[in-house]
């Protein structure tokens, strides 16, 4: 199970990370935030592999990737 | 357990970039903060910032800076390094300040393989100044101040810094990378790593091109850019390592 | 301590050394290269840098690297070199780094000569680069003055965060004179500089050395603090030589190799009954104004003397404020004047002529 954190007041909604998602979970949110960009967001967390490309890809370095490992 | 797969570096403040929206330079600070920090490098490390975007990078890199006159980070970082040849010194350049008015700074540091590393922006035009167009602007490229396209006649043909720079004897490790995808942004932090690892073996001049986009001035949205940059950069400057010490191949 | 014969520019090495000064940054030009070829030779031997850079430019940005990374670091240059440097030398203002700054004076304006010249006075004075600011100007007149002006150089750029000039000019640079050496070297204490960015080494805050101000009220702010600390330079660090002047009724200045003329004119004039008194700044800026006011009092006119078309002289009448006449004697080009042509000068002065 993996978290994708967007630092939502910072990202400028460049749609960077959008286009590099392998698994195409990540959309422009409706709402704006205090810059007046569509923030970024995921929609289907449950999908994300936290391959942390979007993160990669970022230029605002807005994204944090944390995985929840199994317990043995 | 929750483990972190990726977090911002140590060596960027927590500073928002000014950069716009899918501006490339964020990529690139963030690959030189996370070299420094994997190698440890945090505490004795002395960046020099230039004219143009990056100008404020000193607010951005979590490390002693130094903010450089147009074209002088090169020998700023001479001076720094030669007090303090312990320290890792870098600079980070974008085009018009390296490639135009700061020609003889780069070359006479590279001449003199100045135990720096320099970081170089390529993005085919003045950012900050308004769009104008740059040593590196490409053929045909229109900007602000080639509005009929960059013509060879009265502009002559695009400065290639990385082929220019190898040909030096002092120049010991020179690369050229992009930042347009994922893949590429992997191997261009493999070169930046390279080029401070040279600089701690104490080998020489080291310089990484990055060729980077400007939204803005190219007039095209950041997906669009990074295509641009992939379709029409890169055929003219094209990527690889030029000239690589034996010591780290 | 020993009298050793020595060069003018030689002196500007040794004299940095001394002040503790172990890297510096040049480019070759005549007529100051004799110091850089004494440094190529001294530099190592006590464990410091000499290195040729690329152009003016370039040293001087070497030498902020240098300055900002805390260290006691210096440059030379003559009359066209400065012109080159000026842009460095403001950002060296605007990030409050201490450094000096040495201008051997030629013949100009343009390429000019190689013969001795003030004319970069005005350069020196009053700015040179953009912007508001003052450079503390240190204007020798002897080879052991040379010697002596560096250590005060070094010690008032680290004390005020600023750069130093001195000046000099060809004939100052290749003349040798004797000068007192101390045997023993101690280096001077040189202050703590907790701002320098010399790496973070256990610091949490980085520092920046820095000389923008993006903010208008914020580079404002960096103007008045600049001025207000070259208040507190003008009242403690103005510098002059009187000759004479107790009841000169013609006061003769200058600096430099000219005020050095100057006083030998003052001599020959009093020998023929001529009371002759002589004002040197040794400091261009700050510059001795309130010497000359006081002068204004008794004397009944001033002569000022220089190796220019006129420079210094503006000043000088700023100081006398409209009290007397002021007078000017200037040879440029590279030409020198001649003690006899001042000497007559004078006389015609006190003659009533104009």
């Amino acid at each position: 199970m993996a978290t994708v954190t967007f630092r939502e007041e910072r990202c400028k909604g460049c749609e960077l990370c959008i286009s590099v998602c392998p698994e195409k979970i990540i959309v422009l949110a409706e709402h704006y935030n205090a810059m007046g960009f569509h923030p970024a967001t995921v929609v289907e967390m449950d999908k994300c592999k936290a391959c942390a490309i979007c993160a990669r890809m970022c230029p605002d370095v807005v994204i944090e990737v944390v995985k929840e490992e199994k317990q043995d | 357990m929750a483990k972190v797969i990726f977090k911002r570096p140590d060596s960027l403040t927590d500073k928002q970039f000014h950069y716009c929206p899918g501006c490339t330079h964020g990529i690139i600070h963030r690959l030189v903060a996370e070299v420094i920090d994997e190698m440890g490098l945090q505490d004795d490390t002395v960046g020099v910032c230039p004219v143009g975007c990056s100008v404020f990078a000193y607010d951005y890199f979590n490390v002693d800076m130094f903010q450089a006159s147009h074209g002088r980070a090169p020998a700023v970082a001479t001076g720094i390094k030669r007090c303090l040849p312990e320290r890792t010194v870098f600079t980070y350049q974008g085009d018009g300040d390296l490639a135009s008015i700061g020609t003889a700074e780069i070359v006479h540091a590279a001449a003199r393989s100045e135990k720096i590393t320099t970081i170089f922006v390529n993005n085919a035009v003045y950012g900050m100044t308004g769009g104008q167009m740059a040593p590196t602007t490409l053929p045909g490229q229109k900007t602000t101040t080639s509005p009929r396209g960059r013509e060879k006649e009265l502009n002559g043909l695009p400065v290639r810094v990385s082929e220019m720079l190898a040909t030096l004897d002092g120049a010991v490790y020179v690369a050229r990378v992009s930042v347009h995808d994922p893949k590429h942004i992997v191997q261009a932090k493999k070169a930046i790593r390279k080029a401070f690892e040279i600089q701690k073996a104490g080998l020489g001049f080291a310089l990484v091109e990055v060729l980077s986009t400007c939204p803005t001035n190219w007039g095209l949205s950041p997906k669009e850019s990074i295509k641009w940059l992939a379709e029409n950069m890169i055929p003219y400057y094209p990527l690889g390592v030029f000239k690589e010490p034996a010591e780290v191949k | 301590m020993s009298k050793v014969l020595m060069k003018g520019n030689e002196a500007i090495g040794e004299g940095a050394i001394r002040a503790g000064c172990r890297h510096f940054f040049g480019y070759p030009i005549t007529p100051q290269s004799e110091l850089p070829h004494y440094l190529a030779k001294r530099m190592p031997e006590v464990g410091g840098v000499f290195l040729q850079a690329e152009s003016e430019t370039s040293s001087i940005n070497m030498v902020y690297g240098a300055a900002g990374a805390g260290f006691r670091t210096m440059t030379s240059s003559s009359s066209p070199g400065l012109s080159l440097m000026q842009e460095g030398i403001s950002y060296l203002v605007g990030a409050e780094l201490p450094c000096v700054v040495v201008n051997v004076m030629r013949g100009g304006p343009g390429l000019g000569n190689i013969a001795p010249a003030q004319g970069d006075y005005f350069q020196a004075v009053k700015g040179g680069g953009h912007g508001d600011y003052k450079l503390v100007v240190l204007a020798p007149a002897s080879v052991q003055e040379i010697i002596d002006m560096m250590q005060v150089a070094f010690d008032l750029a680290d004390q005020y965060r600023t750069p130093v000039m001195l000046v000099g000019d060809g004939i100052l640079g290749q003349m040798m004179e004797p000068v007192e050496l101390a045997d023993e070297v101690t280096l001077p204490e040189v202050p703590a500089k907790p701002w320098a960015a010399s790496g973070l080494k256990g610091r949490k805050k980085p520092n920046i050395v820095n000389s923008l101000y993006i903010v208008p009220e914020d580079c404002e702010e960096l103007n008045q603090r600049l001025f207000a600390k070259y208040d507190v330079i003008a009242a403690q660090e103005t510098r002059w030589e009187e000759y004479r002047l107790e009841d000169a009724e013609i006061v003769l200045t200058g600096f430099g190799t000219a005020a050095r003329i100057a006083k030998s004119v003052v001599d020959k004039a009093r020998s023929e009954g001529i009371k002759a008194g002589l004002i040197r700044p040794i400091t261009l800026w700050p510059f001795p104004s309130e010497v000359y006011a006081k002068a204004a009092a008794h004397a009944n006119k001033f002569l000022c003397v220089e190796m220019s078309m006129g420079q210094m002289v503006e000043d000088v009448r700023l100081a006398v404020n409209g009290k007397k006449p002021v007078h000017f004697y200037g040879r440029s080009g590279g030409m020198v004047p001649l003690a006899k042509d001042v000497l007559a000068e004078v006389k015609k002065l006190m003659a009533g002529g104009e």
